[in-house]
This record gives C-alpha cells, sequence and structure tokens, in this order.
C-alpha cells in the first residue's frame, strides 16, 4: 500500500477547467432540442442542470463534450469554450475533446468482456495518453476516487458482470476519471440505482470538486441540492435560470423556477 | 373461483401446440439419424473403422473407404473459410458500422442477392469461368512465375478443377452469410457501448476495436459457423469444380473430392447393396463431422462467454 501510495504521487494534479456554453443550440433532424443555452460552469465546483423529463437536460450535456454530433442527425450550432479554445472550432478534434471532457451515460456501461481492471484503463489505452505508465497505480487510483477500491480490489480480474448495478457505475466513474479529465459530465448517473449507491456516488460527487469540473444532469433536487455549488433550471430546452444552489432553492428568481422546485410540474 | 384456478382454454392450447412443434423438430432429427445409421451399417459392420480410414473407394470390388472425402471436405471448406472470413467481416463491418445510409442498403441488397442465386449457378459459374481463369491464368502464375511448383502445395499438373477452385467458389458462396449475420450482431451493439467508448475519447476504429467487437465476438464466431456449416454440405457446385477424384492430395492444384459430392455423383447408380450402404454411411460420416464441428465451435464460444476470467 505504501508503495501504491507513493506511484500515486507520480500522477499528474488534475487542472480544472472553465467551461461555458455560448449561445449553444442542439438539433435531431428539424426538431430543436437545445436553444440558445449561455451558461458558465464554475472549475472545480459542482453545477447541477435541472429540469423536467425532456426538457433537453441530456441534450444540453452531450453538447459539452462534443457526443450529440454522433447521433444520427444530430447538430449542434454555437459555442463551447474550454478555458480559451472553442471545442466546436473547425481546427479542433472532437476526439481531442472527449479526452479532457469526459461523460459517464445514465445507465452503466462496463465493457462486458473486459476484466474490472481493463475496463478501468480502457479510456487511458484508447487515448494513448498516458502510455504504459503504472496501470497498476492509475487503476487503483481511480477506482479509490470512484469509492469503489475497497469492494474490488481483490477481484480486478473479474469480468464487470459480476458487480451490482451501483457498483458498475461507480466503474464507469472511475474509468472516465483513469484518463484524468478536466471536466467531468454525469447524465442522471444515479436514476437506476438503489438508495445506498445513491448515496455513494453523491459522496464521491461532492469529494470531486477542486479536482475537476463537475456538470451534471439530474431530476432529482434532492439530490441538487445536496451536491451541487450551483444550479441550473432549464425548460423546453432553454435556460431559465442559473444561479448558487442554495439562492436557486430558496430565494429562485423566475417564477417558472419557483413553481417547478415547489413541485407544481415537472 | 373457477375463473381463478383455471387457466384459459387457449393458453393451454398454445402451450400444447407449441410444445408438440419443439418436439418434433427434436423426433425429427433422431429419425434421420437413426434411419441413416440403419442404412449404413452394412458397411459399417463390414469395413468397421477402415471405412474412415480406408483411401480406396472401389464399387466394382466393394472395397470402400471415405478417407478422402473427408480430408476434401474438411480442407476445401476450411480454406474456403479462412478466405471468405476477412473479407465477410471487412464488409459487415463497413455496412454497419462505416457506410452512410443510402450506401448500407445497396451493399444489403446486393448480399441478400448473392445468398439467394442458386447453388448450380455458382457451378456453372465456377465450371465455365473461374476454372478456367485458374488453369490458364492463376496457376501458371503459381507454378511459373512464382516459381512454387517445387513446393507440395502446387504441386502438379494444373488441370484446372481443383481444390483450390472448390475453395475459392465456396468461399465467394458464403461469404453473404457470414457478412449478413456478422452486419446483424454488430447492429445488435448497444449504442450505448459506441457512446461510452467514444465518450472516452476513443477514435470511430478504437471505438470499433475495444467496444464493438469484443462485445460482439460471440456472435461473430456464431456467423463463422453458420457458414462453415453451408460450406461442409454445398453439393452441386463443388462437385462441378472439384474434379471428383478419390484421392488426397497436399497440394491445392490437385483435384479432390467431398463427402456431399461423392454421395451426389453415386446414388443413381448404387444398385449393389454395400455400395448403397456405403454412400448412407457416407453420409452419415457427413452428418458427423459436422455435429463435431459445431460442438467444438459451441465450446470455443462458451470458453470466451465465461465471465469472471481475464
Amino acid at each position: 500500500m505504501a508503495a501504491a501510495s507513493a506511484d500515486r504521487a507520480d500522477v499528474p494534479p488534475v487542472t480544472t477547467a472553465r467551461l461555458a456554453a455560448e449561445g449553444l443550440g442542439a438539433y435531431y433532424g428539424p426538431t430543436r432540442v437545445v436553444r440558445d443555452v449561455t451558461a458558465s460552469f464554475t472549475p472545480g465546483r459542482v453545477t447541477a442542470i435541472v429540469g423536467p423529463s425532456g426538457c433537453g437536460k441530456s441534450t444540453l450535456l452531450r453538447c459539452l463534450n462534443r457526443l450529440h454530433e454522433t447521433g444520427r442527425d444530430a447538430r449542434t450550432t454555437g459555442r463551447v469554450w474550454l478555458d480559451d479554445v472553442d471545442v466546436y472550432a473547425p481546427d479542433v478534434s472532437a476526439v481531442a475533446v472527449r479526452r479532457q471532457v469526459a461523460l459517464v451515460m445514465q445507465r452503466p456501461t462496463p465493457f462486458p468482456t473486459l476484466s474490472i481492471e481493463q475496463n478501468v484503463v480502457a479510456g487511458l489505452q484508447a487515448a494513448h495518453a498516458r502510455p504504459t505508465a503504472d496501470l497498476r497505480a492509475v487503476t487503483e487510483d481511480a477506482l479509490r476516487r470512484a469509492a469503489l477500491w475497497s469492494e474490488v480490489s481483490h477481484r480486478l480480474r473479474a469480468r464487470p458482470g459480476t458487480l451490482s448495478e451501483g457498483q458498475q457505475q461507480r466503474l464507469c466513474i472511475a474509468r472516465a476519471l483513469a484518463t484524468s479529465p478536466r471536466v467531468l459530465l454525469l447524465d442522471e448517473p444515479t436514476a437506476s440505482l438503489d438508495p445506498l449507491s445513491v448515496q455513494k456516488i453523491e459522496e464521491l460527487v461532492y469529494g470531486l470538486r477542486d479536482r475537476v469540473t463537475v456538470v451534471m444532469v439530474t431530476h432529482n433536487m434532492q439530490q441538487a441540492a445536496r451536491v451541487s455549488d450551483e444550479t441550473a433550471f432549464l425548460l423546453h430546452g432553454e435556460l431559465v435560470e442559473m444561479a448558487a444552489t442554495t439562492t436557486l432553492f430558496t430565494t429562485p428568481g423566475d417564477p417558472r423556477t419557483e413553481a417547478y422546485i415547489t413541485g407544481r410540474f415537472g | 373461483m373457477s375463473s381463478l384456478r383455471h387457466s384459459p382454454i387457449g393458453d393451454r392450447l398454445y402451450q400444447t401446440l407449441t410444445t408438440l412443434c419443439a418436439i418434433s423438430v427434436l423426433v425429427l432429427l433422431l429419425v434421420l439419424s437413426a434411419r441413416i445409421f440403419v442404412a449404413a451399417s452394412p458397411a459399417l459392420q463390414a469395413f468397421g473403422w477402415r471405412f474412415l480410414t480406408g483411401a480406396q473407394w472401389d464399387a466394382v470390388h466393394g472395397v470402400f473407404g471415405v478417407a478422402p472425402a473427408v480430408y476434401g471436405t474438411v480442407i476445401s471448406s476450411a480454406l474456403a473459410l479462412a478466405l471468405a472470413t476477412p473479407l465477410a467481416l471487412a464488409v459487415a463491418i463497413f455496412s454497419a458500422e462505416v457506410a452512410p445510409a443510402w450506401l448500407r442498403s445497396i451493399l444489403e441488397f446486393a448480399l441478400d442477392l448473392l445468398a439467394a442465386i442458386p447453388s448450380v449457378i455458382y457451378g456453372l459459374w465456377g465450371l465455365f469461368v473461374l476454372v478456367p481463369l485458374l488453369r490458364d491464368r492463376v496457376m501458371p502464375v503459381l507454378t511459373e512465375t512464382l516459381g512454387l511448383a517445387d513446393t507440395p502445395l502446387f504441386a502438379g499438373p494444373a488441370y484446372g478443377p481443383s481444390m483450390l477452385a472448390a475453395a475459392l467458389l465456396l468461399a465467394i458462396m458464403i461469404l453473404p452469410y457470414i457478412a449478413a449475420v456478422a452486419r446483424e450482431v454488430l447492429a445488435a451493439v448497444p449504442d450505448a457501448q459506441r457512446e461510452a467508448a467514444l465518450a472516452l475519447g476513443a477514435t470511430r476504429w478504437e471505438m470499433l476495436r475495444h467496444a464493438v467487437l469484443p462485445y460482439a465476438r460471440s456472435g461473430l464466431v456464431g456467423a463463422v459457423i453458420l457458414g462453415l456449416g453451408r460450406a461442409f454440405g454445398e453439393t452441386m457446385a463443388v462437385t462441378m469444380v472439384i474434379g471428383n477424384r478419390h484421392e488426397m492430395s497436399a497440394s491445392l492444384l490437385a483435384p479432390g473430392y467431398t463427402l456431399a459430392s461423392l454421395i451426389a455423383n453415386e446414388f443413381a447408380e448404387a444398385s449393389a447393396t454395400l455400395h448403397h450402404a456405403a454412400l448412407m454411411a457416407a453420409g452419415a460420416t457427413l452428418l458427423l463431422v459436422t455435429l463435431l464441428v459445431n460442438a467444438l465451435a459451441r465450446w470455443l464460444v462458451w470458453r470466451v462467454r465465461r465471465p469472471g476470467d481475464a
């Protein structure tokens, strides 16, 4: 263990990034799902995106790392700034963007034929980001940060199919963290999980602040209140309001936000 | 109360009917196999293991051994599989992952058409186009220009009808089957797997290699096995181009024989009881070889699927 923690010092410190959307729009064919969203996500903080089902939360998230455009008939307009680079600029590679802005899906998507250990480093190997670095140390570090190490350290060679769904989701978070992303996007990461797993993932997200900028979509307002520093409210693809979480939940500036958080619709 | 106790009559009827249909498949297979083995038994009793190991097939003197035909069946099919698999997988990957929608539908149509061509047409094409082409153009290049005539694989005179011709024709015939099934298997890989790889910063190729192909691998093995099954059983086209000589030769340019073409060629003339039984035994052998290879393939699939090992 002592050796492992010494190795971890070799892992370069994660630098958080300023992420901002500017006039961002997203389409599926002719249908506009996200309308003219301008928002800035504070580095090293957790921002929650809340809103009713079908309001474009997930699509907005998928635009932030250029995953949206891989869908059929999918198109994006506007800009997304990662520090001072527009990720939609013609000379920017979508693959390179996704290596810095990782995304974890709503349902766990471990690679079923790889072992737990291989899953964690799958992104690294695909990205050739850190060729043959001490993969063992990276694995342990990522699994520890995803609060999964103690549960799987004795069976790293097992297939992820042997894990519970909550463990699989934390494995996916570990897999994303292993690539040392500067921004971590989470798309309703606890939607399909039991309460105990939800709690573990919330604690883990809360603990990630300072080392990585987190943007998390959730339909659960209590969850947003528990883990996020700032909250954005999205309705019909439009950003209604974005503020410090405590402000938004206690003194919302927009009547639509107030109606939503007091449970009058959605 | 009675409505709680009894399941509706329709449900029971449905259950009985589907069960009967399922059982009939098994019964059919058993009866068929049993009949073949009964009809083959005079030959099996007369020759025993020598029927499998013997190289002589002499209807006049009543000596029957199928080793060359077994050899020809296995070698021609294995060669065809080795030629067709990489090409078919490449076609499937292109169709499922790379091609734009309009090209994909054209490609699918072409594959379906290739699969629908009757095997006698393939045979005619093989006989009148492929064999002359091999004899006049390809074989001279192999033996003379490349100087491979001294190697056992390309030794002997090149008449045209040969193991090579049969393997090539079989490869063309099984390609659409392997490609069509492989394409379906790839299309069935959940998009979430693709997106998970892309979201980690994988390129399209890395996504394919690390996420899609591993996920699909047991299905892809299944596609290849389906192709092998077709190659084993293919009769007409192979009979027309393989040369039908009951000999075992290492040379791909030499003619050979397969179990299926042996049966097809001699059934009409088999008047003697022993000859008839020998052909039945050849059929039984083909059945067994196919069964063995399928069992082996299933075992392979089961091996790669087993969870928990890395």
